[in-house]
């Protein structure tokens, strides 16, 4: 289950790739929408590690407009907006597709939600 | 004690056969249970729903503590049949196939917390010759890319099972040459049954919000209660221990089957089949 809170976290770790290595790009996305209840204290206290730019348009790519281009200055009170940020980060999961890197094209096949992280030996970072 | 990192890869010990077993085991599930319940005490978080990475999540059985307490986490894990008993059992965190040796990509930051339950003695085997993947250079990647992904003032506890001293001393060396501060700490010492490894680390120096330095929990002593449940257990002619938990079982699993049922009633479109694995027991009570 990859949901935009988890995506918006993650960045390329292939070995050299290390700039414009994030966000990855959706490719083929199927998702699925699940209810789970919102809980406005946890949405206040992570707001601050966002990218936001990059969750509007990992949003988009998955056919979610709701957010603002920049987000309110009043966040952590408007109700309204918290709630649309409830649904976006944790609501929304890409079942099947993949996430690209836009800077090595590294394929991340999701299957069943799940994403392959794994790298082949030649991509992984030398020691 | 056996040695399950000896007989084979991970990815393959953890098969799909082993995983049903693994986690369909109450014994199991109960000490994995506690000995979550004990990282979570150790990790000592502020007040409040925190967003942390569970370390070799396999099917699920420590996730699900953070679940109850709030908490929104991501797990990885390299075995896919572990990973895909964790889906049939409709944990709340997202799950990556990953292999921790490889290191992750997680922007600085992401995480107030890390817990990994019963996993770091499985990074201590190299599977191949080549230098990339000796247990050194597996570790390094693993410590220095955890590290960054931790914010600052956070903490990492892993329970785990130490082949031997060198082991430890391998581990926590890279551990701290990563900027990790922190130690060991001990459960029971003195027990040899109930006596439990947790390493501690540090991110940063000093406590969020409060500028005092953080400090190396005491482990605990005395009569540990995993070993009176013990007893029982093995005492087990006597039937209170299994019909108590029987009854507990059940109650889960009613409080589970209505809070699915008043979803469904809400209008709530996927929420899964009642399976095998609904209400399984989670807390330990004693
Ligand atoms: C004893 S299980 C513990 C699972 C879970 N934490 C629990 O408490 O039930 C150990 C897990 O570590 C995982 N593991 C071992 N080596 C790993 C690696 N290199 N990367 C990711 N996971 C690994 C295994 O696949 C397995 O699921
Ligand atoms: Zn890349």
């Amino acid at each position: 289950m990859v949901r935009l809170i988890t995506h918006n976290l993650l960045a390329c770790h292939v070995k050299g790739c290390d700039s414009n290595n994030f966000p990855l790009t959706f490719s083929d996305a199927e998702v699925e929408i699940r209810e789970t209840e919102y809980n406005a204290e946890f949405l206040k206290g992570f707001f601050p590690k966002l990218e936001w730019k990059a969750l509007v348009d990992s949003a988009r790519q998955l056919g979610d407009v709701s957010l603002p281009e920049t987000p309110p200055i009043d966040y952590d009170s408007n109700e309204e907006f918290l709630r649309a940020l409830h649904h976006v980060l944790l609501e929304i999961h890409v079942q099947e597709g993949s996430m690209i890197c836009p800077n090595c094209k590294h394929v991340y096949r999701i299957q069943s939600g799940i994403p392959n992280m794994l790298l082949a030996e030649h991509e992984v970072a030398g020691r | 004690m056996s040695r399950p990192e000896f007989e084979a890869p991970p990815e393959i010990y953890y098969g799909d056969e082993e995983a049903k077993k693994y986690t369909s085991n109450t014994r199991n599930q109960e000490i994995q249970a506690q000995m979550t319940d004990r990282a979570l005490e150790l990790l000592s978080l502020p007040p409040g729903p925190a967003m942390l990475l569970d370390i070799g999540c396999g099917s699920g059985l420590s996730g699900e503590i953070l679940d109850e307490e709030g908490h929104v986490w991501v797990g990885v894990d390299i075995a896919p049949s572990m990973l895909e008993v964790a889906l049939e059992r409709e944990v709340e965190g997202d799950l990556f196939l990953q292999d921790i040796g490889q290191g992750f990509g997680f922007r600085p930051g992401s995480f107030d917390g890390a817990i990994s339950i019963s996993v770091l003695q499985w990074l201590c085997n190299a599977d191949t010759t080549s230098p990339t993947s000796s247990p050194y250079a597996r570790l390094t990647r693993f410590f220095t890319t955890l590290h960054a992904s931790l914010s600052n003032g956070s903490k990492a506890v892993f329970q785990f099972y130490p082949q031997n001293d060198d082991q430890i001393q391998l581990i926590m060396g890279v551990a701290l040459k990563a900027g990790f501060t922190g130690g060991l700490v001990v459960d029971y010492p003195n027990s040899k049954k109930a006596k439990k490894y947790f390493l501690c680390l540090f991110v940063g120096g000093s406590v969020p919000g409060k500028g005092r330095q953080q400090q190396l929990p005491q482990g605990l002593t005395g009569e540990p209660e995993g070993i009176q449940y013990e007893k029982r257990r093995t005492e087990n002619s006597n039937e209170r221990g299994r019909k108590d938990k029987k009854r507990r079982n059940i109650k889960d699993k009613e409080w589970i089957l209505k809070k699915k049922d008043l979803y469904r009633r809400r209008g709530k479109e996927d929420v899964p089949r009642d399976s095998k694995y609904t209400g399984r027991r989670r807390k330990p009570i004693f």
